[in-house]
């Protein structure tokens, strides 16, 4: 039982802490976790959250930044005043938790569609765009010389792993080829500036509130690169879960979401943050490619994989529309 | 030739089974588990239902962009060469439309609801 080994780790490093209750798991794949509970204390009960990669999972997926990163980049970030849960403690391999870490739980919601459609969210809708923006730009301007070790890519970098991602599929599309092309021949070469990219920021990853953004989340992807890759990738169609007129994650217009980042004291190039939306599309497609494959070959023979493999042909018709629009 | 029911009809009985009868009695996990089956058996049905036509179409399409024949997965397979290669391009007469009614097809059997298939389909061919 996950609670026993909670009560023993909150009772070593938080002051008062008698144990804890109400563990339920939240999400989880084979290699990563996360839990809620409440965290006992004299005072009143504490929310909080675990995120961790049970015994067995140490190893992280190539591409991930492994949990270690991810809290010191949550912490940085709070600190920094970007919305993010403050990181309460990194466990320690004596605890018998796995690794990861436990941070403070932020009340809000996570789910896309209830945040665009929800009158609970009503007030906070129209200003999201611009405030995403000026989360964006806090993110962006983390101090360099405080990061965990991060893998850095290149757009170039980028559409070489893409290319290589989707002939391992041996999945014919024209339409991806196209894209490829596409890519290769905007391709606009190394960014002036590299920074912290958080490499997943997107309306889903967001927990909002009445009053507007209160927390990042799901900083795994984090890497070193071009800012704008972060500003294309949460315009991507797939995140504005039906708002297609509303590019910034379904909240609003592109011109929103620059001007908060440029409200921010940063600089917004549109061409690359366009040719990040396509890189981003693309990737959404090849990774629902991925989903197929890992549903043929198992061991995840579930019905809902099978049908993101279907999901496919969302982003080509995405990149279609981005690429080769008609009637204009 | 086998006999009837056809597998549209068989299909369309049994998610119509599961979407009237099953899915009151059940909650949950399973619930959300249940509906992602009847999308299945849906999405099964339009494919049965459209697959043969929309390939005929998109096979002719694809004999005359690139002027050689083969079934509908070589034909698709020399396509996305010859883009790789860059000797095809949306500069070439007939590729994007080609591309546009392929992808139409696919998305009415894939997503009809996603957003920007609706918004293509009320735009017409």
């Amino acid at each position: 039982m996950i609670e026993a080994e909670l009560s023993r780790s909150v009772q070593r490093w938080c002051p008062g802490a008698t144990g804890v209750t109400g563990a339920a798991k939240l999400s989880g794949g084979a290699s990563q976790e996360t839990w809620r509970f409440d965290i006992v204390h004299p005072d009143g009960p504490i929310g909080a959250i675990l995120r961790r990669s049970p015994k067995g999972y140490g190893a992280a997926p190539t591409r991930a930044a492994g949990l270690a990163a991810e809290a010191q980049l949550m912490q940085l970030a709070y600190e920094a005043g970007v919305p993010s849960p403050r990181v309460m403690h990194v466990l320690t391999p004596d605890e018998d938790l796995g690794t990861g870490f436990i941070m403070q739980r932020v009340e809000g919601e996570t789910i896309a569609r209830k945040i665009l459609r929800d009158d609970e969210f009503a007030a906070a809708r129209p200003h999201l765009a611009r405030q995403i923006g000026g989360v964006l730009a806090g993110l962006h301007r983390l101090p360099q010389d405080k990061l965990p070790e991060l893998r850095s890519r290149s757009a170039t970098e980028e559409i070489s792993e893409l290319d290589r991602d989707y002939r391992s599929l041996n999945w014919p599309k024209p339409v991806f080829e196209l894209a490829l092309r596409w890519l290769r021949d905007h391709n606009p070469g190394p960014s002036a500036e590299t920074t912290l990219v958080h490499g997943d920021f997107r309306n889903g990853n967001l927990i909002i509130g009445a009053d507007g953004v209160r927390a990042v989340l799901d900083w795994e992807l984090a890497h070193l690169g071009d800012p704008m890759e972060d500003l294309g990738w949460v315009c991507v169609n797939s995140w504005r879960f039906g708002e297609i007129d509303k590019p910034a994650g379904g909240f609003g217009s592109r011109e929103e979401l620059f001007a908060g980042y440029e409200a921010a004291g940063r600089r917004v190039d549109p061409a690359r943050v366009k040719f990040w939306e396509v890189m981003g599309t693309l990737r959404w497609g090849i990774m629902c490619g991925g989903m197929m494959q890992r549903f043929r070959e198992g061991p995840d023979h579930s019905m809902e994989r099978a049908m993101i493999g279907r999901r496919a042909s969302e982003t080509e018709i995405d990149l279609l529309r981005l690429l080769a629009p008609r009637g204009s | 030739m086998q006999d009837e029911p056809t597998p549209i009809e068989l299909t369309k009985a049994v998610a119509d089974f599961l979407r009237s009868d099953i899915t009151p009695l059940i909650s949950g996990h399973q619930a959300f588990k249940l509906r992602v089956a009847v999308n299945i058996l849906d999405l099964v049905t339009r494919q049965l239902t459209w697959e043969e036509g929309s390939d005929l179409k998109e096979v002719e399409r694809l004999r005359a962009l690139l002027g050689m024949d083969g079934s509908v997965t070589e034909l698709n397979r020399a396509l996305a060469e010859r883009i790789a290669k860059g000797e095809v391009d949306l500069a070439t007469p007939g590729l994007a439309e080609h591309l546009w009614a392929t992808t139409m097809d696919k998305l009415a059997v894939d997503q009809p609801n996603y957003a920007s298939y609706k918004r293509e389909l009320s735009r017409g061919a």
